[in-house]
């Protein structure tokens, strides 16, 4: 039947979880107190847990992946402490998870197996400040606000925004993206430097001790291997960040087309013209409807582009001249402005609160989303066929994605307790993701593989590429105790 | 159009996690960061806002202690003001500038500057007093609109909406006037690179308290400071009948 073939498939998935989620929720044990016992004298008494309210704490993210607990939650205080519990796990084949600010959106921290958890938060500082490279050295405990609010009277500012304020390692550790990547790129771009630490203990600096330059040939690109690898080769106890300059002037806008096809064109007409747009990001109907109510604003129940100039004073008028003039001829609505501090940063937490808004519509019910990326040309194809798969099996969703890039989520609202809804689900969005993968793209532009995408990555790599992956994931991590279960098996 | 007057004040960075001395004579500021007092910062805003709408012809960011507030005078400019006025004062002389003595050098510096409006921040986060503005309007007998949440200039008339404890307050005020910035009153914008870089050309003039004929000695002394008492963890009972000897054994029941 065909439930049976879908539990075939992800029963061996559902089984290992529940199984471990009971494990783990015993009292506990000698084993427990002898490891608890054993962290503690790293990274002192107060810096390790084992009680269930801060272990549950630690086994879950913004995604509704389910899983274990961890059995102990330790907070170390130096890459020297992390490197000791990590040789200390290794000695004692004891699987680790990082831990920074639970958001991500994968199920990255979730345990699938017996873990500990490594919540590196503790490590906040902000350091090696240089103002006029451009470049800044943060712990995992920094979020990506944090560290704007520390750098605003310098005039400068860490532009990748996903939305949460999340940990600028965690970001790294993901490859984060955001709203501003079409300007000023995603985290592959921004990062010039790991501190990582890897399963042996190993303290290693990817481009080398103390290095910032902004371009380098030297060498393999570890840097960029452990941009993404979402903690399956390592701790990511320090990254060196690129900044950029806070804009002169900024103009925020938002405009409605009568389809989506319509907003979408303009983008490309806008991206072939040049225009350094900052932000252009994309809305349906359904999403600009809940978001109204939700944020209390009155935009055009339409296709919708949120747009964002930055520029010198001259720059931003001209290249609002040159975008207004696009989406005139793809049949654009007026620009509604949003003129002052206040009205922009409302406009954009609109925006980042998309999924609040549509959770919102439906009280008690939680969202998937799926994070296709795909070439521009062909992003009106891939979302009109994410729409017809999504209506063929009666689910809700919200459309909305960074166009510029195309990058789209479909916000799929869903009643985590229905078994029936959640395979429904996860088969729609395995639909999408493989055509998007036919289509050139990628199952996954910013949130990471995680638990729930592995199948896709091999479809998307080939097994080529899995197959040269699980070589590095062996060399680096040949006991396989670094986040075990996620990304590659 | 009007003249303003904006103070802004250097204080330990909101984000900062405050250290008493050892001592007990004070915070640690050795080392710590430091930045313009945050409702300064929104202050400053709302004057360059008037400026923007040409309601404002001039702004004058002043600032009161030692070397170092020049940098948040600086940063003051960067945002947009005109042009700065450092009044001196040694650091160790600044723990005994309160209040008052502020408010009596606005004053004085309002009357050189010819101002028709001054707009400081309701309150310092470091003093926490929240006199300095109400202080300075005393001083000059000038209306005064504090906790504004939202201001409005025309011609010769102020309208402020305060935020109270009851709820939201509108005053209208002849100019010239006192106004103190609260939180909503709007969100600061951010010091960009080449408005730093112009600021640095922009004009900060030196004076001391004496220039201006006042004495910055308080009547009031710091004699201690502590922190507050560490909080205890809570006990953890197994039975109604030990929570409720619990609670006698404390004198609660």
């Amino acid at each position: 039947s065909k439930l049976g073939k879908m539990l075939k498939k992800f029963g061996s998935e559902f089984l290992r979880t529940r199984f471990s989620s009971i494990l783990s929720k015993r009292g506990r044990s000698s084993g427990t107190d002898k490891l608890h016992s054993a962290l503690s004298a790293i990274v002192g008494e107060k810096n390790a847990a084992w009680s269930l309210a801060a272990r549950e704490q630690h086994n879950h993210d913004e995604s509704f992946h389910a899983g274990g607990t961890p059995e102990n939650c330790v907070w170390p205080n130096s890459v020297e402490e992390v490197s000791e519990v990590a040789k200390f796990c290794s000695k004692n084949h004891i699987s680790m998870i990082p831990f920074g600010t639970g958001t991500g959106m994968e199920g990255g921290v979730v345990p699938q197996n017996k873990t500990i958890c490594v919540n590196l938060t503790n490590m906040d500082r902000i350091s090696d400040l240089n103002l006029e490279d451009f470049d800044v050295k943060v712990q995992p405990g920094v979020t990506r606000k944090s560290l704007n609010r520390e750098l605003r009277d310098t005039g400068l500012w860490f532009p990748v925004d996903p939305g949460a304020d999340a940990s600028i390692c965690g970001m790294a550790a993901t490859g984060a993206s955001g709203t501003n990547a079409i300007r000023y790129g995603t985290m592959k771009q921004n990062v010039l430097n790991l501190e990582v630490v890897l399963a042996d203990g190993t303290i290693l600096n990817t481009a080398g001790p103390k290095r910032r330059c902004r371009k380098s040939s030297a060498g393999y690109n570890l840097t960029d291997l452990f941009v993404g690898s979402e903690g399956t080769l390592g701790f990511i106890t320090s990254t060196t960040i690129r900044l950029h300059g806070i804009p002169e002037s900024t103009l925020a806008a938002v405009c409605s087309f009568p389809t989506v096809a319509d907003a979408v064109n303009t983008t490309i007409q806008v991206l072939q013209c040049s225009i350094p747009i900052a932000r252009i990001e994309l809305l349906d109907s359904f999403t600009i409807d809940a978001v109204n109510k939700y944020s209390s604003l009155e935009n055009k129940v339409a296709p919708t582009l949120f747009l964002e100039f930055h520029g010198s004073q001259k720059g931003t008028e001209e290249q609002v001249d040159q975008v207004s003039e696009i989406a005139t001829l793809n049949g654009g609505s007026e620009f509604s402005w949003a003129s002052t501090t206040e009205e922009r940063s409302q406009l954009w937490q609109a925006r980042h609160d998309c999924l609040y808004a549509l959770l919102a519509q439906r009280p008690g019910s939680k969202c998937y989303s799926t994070d296709v990326c795909v070439p521009v040309s062909v992003l009106s194809e891939a979302i009109q066929y994410s729409k017809d798969v999504l209506d063929d099996s009666g689910l809700t969703a919200g459309t909305v994605g960074h166009v510029g890039d195309g990058n789209f989520h479909c916000l799929i609202i869903l009643d985590p307790g229905n078994e029936k809804e959640l395979l429904g689900v996860k088969m729609a969005a395995d639909m999408i993701a493989k055509r998007a993968i036919d289509l050139g793209g990628t199952c996954t532009g910013e949130h990471g593989i995680g638990i729930g995408k592995k199948e896709l990555l091999k479809s998307e790599l080939g097994a080529e590429g899995i197959s040269v992956m699980r070589s590095i994931k062996n060399t680096l991590d040949p006991l396989n105790l670094m986040n075990p279960y996620k990304v590659i098996e | 159009m009007a003249r303003v007057l904006v103070g802004v004040k250097r204080v330990i960075d909101y984000a900062v996690k405050i250290r008493v001395k050892p001592d007990k004579s004070g915070v640690v500021t050795e080392g710590v960061k430091h930045s313009m007092n945050p409702f300064d910062e929104i202050a400053v805003e709302e004057a360059i806002r008037l400026k923007e709408k040409k309601l404002a012809s001039e702004i004058v960011a002043v600032t009161c202690g030692p070397t170092q507030n020049q940098e948040t005078l600086r940063t003051a400019l960067a945002m947009g003001a005109d042009r700065g006025i450092h009044v001196e004062i040694p650091a160790d002389q600044c723990a005994k500038a309160g209040p008052l003595q502020i408010s009596k050098i606005f004053a004085k510096l309002a009357e050189q500057e010819k101002a028709d409006l001054i707009i400081l921040g309701k309150q310092a986060i470091d003093g926490d007093n929240n006199q300095t503005a109400q202080m300075t309007a005393a001083v000059l007998d000038w209306a005064q609109g504090t906790f504004a949440s939202e201001l409005k200039l025309e011609g010769d008339e102020l309208t402020v909406v305060r935020e109270v404890d009851g709820g939201l307050e509108t005053v209208k005020l002849k100019m010239p006037a006192v106004v103190s910035a609260d939180l909503r009153l709007n969100e600061p914008r951010y010091a960009t690179l080449p408005n730093i870089m112009k600021a640095k050309k922009k004009k900060v003039a030196k004076i001391s308290p004496k220039d201006l004929g006042v004495e910055i000695a308080s009547s009031i002394e710091v004699v201690e400071v502590t922190d507050p008492p560490q909080r205890e963890a809570g006990i953890k009972v197994e039975s109604t009948e030990e929570l409720v000897s619990k609670l006698k054994e404390s004198g609660l029941v």
